[in-house]
């Protein structure tokens, strides 16, 4: 365990190291505070926000948000993944389309979404399954069609029906790709909640931090991104917990 | 009776050329019930796809499989297969595994587990039944594999080089197991096994019959020989008996010519 302790006392070390550097430019007028702000005046922003209590709704808005979009997303792009990896037939004609649907950058799809679901969450909600979905879909497709040959005979020797092969080959060896990849999806899930909110929303930390730029609030603008920033952190730290629960047996 | 006949079997295989392979042509074979037959061959000479067309993972391209007499079509409900790779589910513990036959068919998972753990004791695992196949050796995974066969009971089975990757020690000891399960019934109870490896020595040791397919491609079979060294066998001695060298010698002198021929092929 010392190398982990070791890493964690880097890990602070860096961080202290930037923010003293940060502040310190500041302080020595090397950086100009409206463009940039600095450390304390974020801290103290953040700390005004959470004594006031005004940071709460907005995250909760965000993480409902960006869980609705992971779990809608999750749920098609698995049906999805797994039904084409099943009839490849289809999965060659939709392959080009599928390709195409994923090229489209999602900022141009915000403002359509805002049309067709309104202000409040359900268009940040698409904009997260519209990213969520495809990192899903490729996963579960690639991971049934991975499912290794040996097993899948192995298991029809044992004398599985198709739904047995799927439920003990097919699945498991997909959701060994699926949990591998919520780590990013989830990382999505939240990018496009928070682009869906910048873009237009009456709560939510994108709309907190798109109110803050619109009056020229740097500090606004960073303690935002801040406080989006240590979320990420904590629930990926949650994820990697549970990934190395659910694939145990990969140790 | 013949558990398993080979009827004129020929199977291609379609190259990623696009050309296309003949694996095997015109292979006429009988194992009778009960019988130990091993199938010897050059690397690359169709043995598994014989063993793949028994089993009914292949279909013939003429030819036919008749299995206890029926023309197989689709699967063959009669055979386990033990593969050459790793076949055990990496996501399910050993115990899991070896009870995955039973789950199958449906039997409740008290009974499933208690027969596993049977299993497991059998080939002394039973310390281990909790632990995933990833943390077991080679030679405990194929005991694994060994007992997620045999706890279904069918009558023939089928195995494809089964301890090659095992060290010489190991894969003795794996040999001494499989005999002690397969002699340990009478002789009118034992199961049907079809042995493929590429390994002389190793199915002379263990079989009734050895069968020497040529170097392929359009392997097809050399020589069919009886093996009349006794039952049950010891391993750690058969190996130096006259009987067991008169015949090694007489099959190599056979089965080198196809190596050799086999080598110029790839070569």
């Amino acid at each position: 365990m010392p190398r982990t302790r070791s890493v964690l006392v880097w890990q602070v070390a860096v961080g202290v190291v930037f923010l003293a550097s940060w502040q310190a430019l500041v302080s020595l007028k090397l950086l100009d505070p409206f463009f940039v702000s600095r450390p304390s005046d974020i801290g103290s922003r953040i700390a005004r926000w959470l004594a006031s209590g005004s940071l709460w709704g907005h995250l909760a808005v965000t993480l409902e948000e960006s869980l609705l979009g992971l779990l809608v997303g999750a749920a098609i792009g698995i049906a999805l993944g797994f039904a084409l990896a099943r009839t490849p037939f289809i999965a060659r004609v939709l392959d080009p389309y599928i390709k195409m649907l994923n090229a489209v950058p999602r900022v141009v799809l915000a403002p359509l979404f805002l049309l067709w679901f309104g202000l409040g969450i359900w268009s940040k909600v698409a904009l997260a399954v519209t990213l969520v979905f495809f990192v899903m879909f490729f996963n579960t497709f690639q991971g049934v069609r991975d499912a290794d040959r040996v097993f899948i005979d192995n298991v029809r020797m044992l004398g599985a029906s198709e739904r047995q092969l799927v439920r003990h080959v097919l699945i498991p060896s997909a959701l060994t790709w699926i949990f591998s990849s919520l780590q990013t999806s989830l990382g999505f899930a939240m990018v496009g909640a928070v682009v869906g909110e910048y873009l237009g929303a009456t709560r939510g930390l994108g709309y907190v931090i798109a109110q803050a730029e619109g009056t020229f609030d740097t500090t606004g603008v960073f303690a935002g991104m801040t406080v989006l920033g240590v979320v990420v952190v904590i629930v990926s730290a949650g994820v990697t917990q549970l990934e190395r629960w659910l694939l145990r047996w990969k140790s | 009776m013949a558990a398993i006949e080979f009827d004129a079997v020929s199977r291609d295989f379609v190259t990623p050329e696009g050309r296309t392979y003949r694996a095997i042509e015109n292979v006429s074979l009988a194992v009778e019930v009960g019988a130990f037959v091993a199938i010897v061959g050059p690397s690359g000479c169709g043995k598994s796809t014989l063993l793949n067309l028994a089993a009914g993972l292949l279909a013939p391209t003429s030819g036919s499989v008749r299995v206890a007499g029926a023309r197989l079509t689709g699967l063959n409900r009669d055979a386990t297969y033990l593969f050459q790779q790793d076949a055990l589910l990496p996501w399910k513990s050993v115990r899991d595994n070896v009870a995955l036959g039973l789950t199958l068919r449906g039997t409740s998972r008290a009974e499933a587990h208690a027969r596993a753990d049977a299993w497991l004791a059998r080939v002394g695992l039973s310390a281990f039944r909790l632990h995933y196949p990833r943390q077991l050796s080679g030679g405990m995974r194929k005991r694994v594999a060994m007992a997620q066969n045999w706890i279904i009971d069918r009558a023939i089975v089928l195995m494809d080089e089964p301890f090659s990757a095992l060290d010489v020690h190991t894969r003795q000891q794996m040999e001494t197991e499989l005999l002690a399960l397969w002699e340990g019934r009478s002789s009118d109870q034992r199961k049907t096994i079809v042995f493929v490896t590429h390994d002389l020595e190793e199915a002379i040791a263990l079989a009734d019959c050895v069968v020497v397919l040529s170097a392929g491609p359009a392997a097809r079979v050399v020589v069919e020989h009886e093996v009349t060294l006794e039952r049950p066998r010891d391993l750690m001695e058969l190996r130096t008996l006259p009987a067991f060298i008169d015949l090694y010698r007489s099959l190599w002198a056979v089965l080198r010519e196809e190596v050799i021929r086999s080598r110029a092929a790839h070569a």
